[in-house]
């Protein structure tokens, strides 16, 4: 499969900082990819690179093979869906998806039916003629998305886009994000800093971290084998054991991930530590358990109608060998 | 009633009882906090209006020069006579000139402040756009006399540069030319120009202020070039902004008599024609009638901005 995009040792400077620091990536065609870390670790400033609304101050970004430092924004096969979506207040919501096609020189009547389909593709039909203050926060987000797709766009970057929208209506966006994707076979570049939006809905991810790439890989890869401890706190809160603990819980002498899910909570047997509870935290479908092993503390989560030893009661913590997870560093 | 615990019994002061009444029934206090600026409003501002619109609706007796306080038309149908009418025009169309030419100097410094200029090259803006509003409007205005006369500093740049045959050349036009700039129509031009630019400057800005940087980036983003940009998002958005800039400069220059006084031919301006008829003419009725061009030519202009969507974007 060819690369859609090519960070090839790519650097951008703002002043003495780095917001994008030597990285080094390949996007392939057709997939859907999610950049994910904390505010301000340059995942956004990636994606400027790839719109153009950034230059790299060393190395070269390739869309498609070619090198794109020469070629404006408006000369790139990318559409942006911008965080907080960025209409153009004064026009209508056809006049807004038809503003690609009018640019390019596409007659009244056809990019009007064009922006007519677009608006049948986000469900939005027969809002062709409303005021984008008309509309919920939602509806803009997906007259954007029209917007960016009605060029028909060979990647399509998102940048937060799903940010602004109530949990229920962010789950439903995102599976129709994903649906969209594979019916057009496009490749979508989506930065969030949401762990849950990322591995739900990406073919891949790339987990980024004051502006160095962290890890690669797929939803899978990255949360059960995280390769640092960052990567393991960031992506779904695991626990992450020192090599001394590791060793003593029968895993090897190396900083370790354990997913909290996997930890089994018994009242004497075979236990990998054993422990106090510390603290027990109701989450609806789930408990979590916080167990001090003695200078560290594990958490697990169990079922929450499963029966629970009282606080402060000793207790086994077990797992399968598997579920222990040696990093590569810390 | 027993207080709740935790809360504090009512207070007893007659100022706290006063803030508890307010707090209790806030439009009596928004009632009170207005009163003053309405009556302000209503009586000085709004009375002395209709007061002014009552007179142009008398006529002065021509043997005796008293006015007559009777409801007449006849004082409208003198602005009608080919002197007054010729005040009229010129000044309607010298506001025009200087509110077009005020719109398109004004647009490109606005739209460099809000969009590209930052910390101290902004406050530099500012600071430069505000400056010429805080020394006195009389000292400007001589000022620019002695920069525009045959004397002055333009007559001696141009002179030096060779290029004195240009200058001849545009003051030769007729009507607008003059003996020198400081005379002819073109030197008042010039000088209502700088005085209300300001006015357009800094409405332009703040309309153009308030577009987001990404409803920039997103033009560019879906292939527009800088010229397309710029007339299908950037001008439409700034529109507002140009429309109560020209509010300023239009009525501004509309009603302005000191600079035609001092700057131009000796031909009358509306400013000029009201203080001569309230003055030493005494035609009271007459100034007033001409004091109402003014209102009426923006009520118009504002109308017609508005049915043409000027302010949808607000």
């Amino acid at each position: 499969m060819a690369a859609a995009v090519e960070f090839d040792n790519v650097t951008r400077r703002f002043g003495e900082i780095a917001a994008v620091d030597g990285i080094d990536l390949s996007i392939d065609e057709g997939v859907f990819f999610a950049m994910l870390g904390p505010s301000g670790s340059g995942k956004t400033t990636c994606l400027r690179l790839i719109s153009g609304f950034e230059q790299p101050t060393e190395g070269h970004v390739r869309i498609f093979g070619a090198n794109s430092e020469r070629i404006p924004p408006n000369a790139r096969p990318v559409n942006t869906v911008f965080q907080d979506y960025a209409l153009f207040p004064h026009l209508s919501v056809r006049d807004n998806i038809a503003f690609g096609p009018m640019v390019r020189g596409v007659s009244k009547r056809n990019r009007y039916a064009e922006a007519s389909r677009a608006l049948d593709m986000v469900a939005l039909t027969g809002f062709d003629l409303r005021s984008p203050r008309q509309l919920s926060g939602g509806q803009r987000q997906r007259v954007a998305l029209a917007r960016a797709l009605v060029n028909k766009p060979r990647v399509l970057l998102l940048d937060e886009p799903l940010g602004a929208l109530d949990l229920r209506l962010r789950e439903q966006m995102q599976d129709e994000l994903k649906a969209l994707q594979k019916s057009l076979g496009i490749t979508f570049i989506f930065v969030t800093h949401d762990q849950g939006e990322a591995l739900s809905m990406s073919d891949r991810l790339a987990v980024v971290n004051r502006g160095k790439i962290v890890q690669v890989g797929t939803p899978e890869e990255i949360y059960s084998r995280p390769k640092s401890k960052f990567v393991a706190d960031f992506v779904g809160a695991s626990n992450v054991l020192s090599p001394e603990l590791s060793a003593r819980s029968g895993g090897a002498a190396a900083w370790s991930s354990l997913r909290p899910e996997f930890v089994r909570i018994s009242r004497g047997g075979h236990a990998n530590l054993s422990g106090k509870i510390r603290a027990v935290k109701y989450l609806g479908a789930t408990r979590r358990v916080t167990v001090d092993v003695g200078g560290a503390e594990i958490t697990a989560l169990v079922e929450a109608n499963s029966p629970l030893p009282s606080p402060d009661s000793p207790v086994g913590l077990s797992w399968s060998p598997e579920a222990l997870h040696a990093m590569e560093s810390e | 009633m027993k207080a709740a615990p935790g809360l504090p019994a009512a207070q007893a002061s007659a100022l706290a009882r006063l803030s508890d009444a307010f707090w209790r029934h806030p439009r009596i206090f928004v009632a009170l906090l207005l009163l003053l600026p309405l009556s302000w409003l209503g009586v000085v501002y709004i009375g002395s209006l209709s007061a002014l619109l009552l007179q142009s609706f008398f006529s002065i007796d021509e043997f005796s020069g008293l006015v007559q306080y009777e409801f007449t038309l006849k004082t409208y149908r003198e602005l009608l006579t080919p002197s007054n009418f010729d005040i009229i025009l010129r000044t309607f169309l010298m506001a025009c000139a200087v509110t077009v030419a005020a719109s398109i100097i004004a647009f490109p410094i606005a739209l460099f402040a809000a969009k590209y200029a930052r910390g101290r090259l902004k406050a530099l803006f500012y600071l430069g756009a505000m400056l010429p509003l805080w020394s006195s409007y009389l000292v400007k205005i001589y000022a620019w006399k002695l920069i525009l006369a045959k004397e002055g500093i333009i007559n001696w740049v141009v002179e030096a540069l060779g290029l004195k045959f240009l200058l001849e050349l545009i003051l030769s036009t007729p009507v607008i030319g003059g003996n020198s700039l400081s005379v002819s129509y073109i030197g008042t031009f010039i000088v209502l120009l700088y005085v209300w630019l300001p006015f357009m400057i800094l409405p332009v800005q703040a309309a153009l202020e308030r577009v987001p940087r990404n409803v920039l980036e997103a033009t560019a983003d879906l292939g527009a070039s800088r010229g397309q940009a710029l007339r299908h998002v950037v001008l439409p958005l700034a529109l507002p902004g140009i429309v109560a800039g020209s509010i300023f400069t239009f009525s501004l220059t509309l009603g302005d008599y000191i600079v035609p006084q001092i700057i131009g031919s000796s031909r009358r301006f509306i400013g000029q024609a009201v203080y001569a008829h309230q003055g030493t003419a005494g035609n009271i009725p007459l100034a007033a009638a001409f004091a109402v061009v003014p209102i009426l030519i923006m009520a118009v202009y504002l109308w017609l901005a508005k049915r043409r969507g000027a302010f949808d974007a607000l």
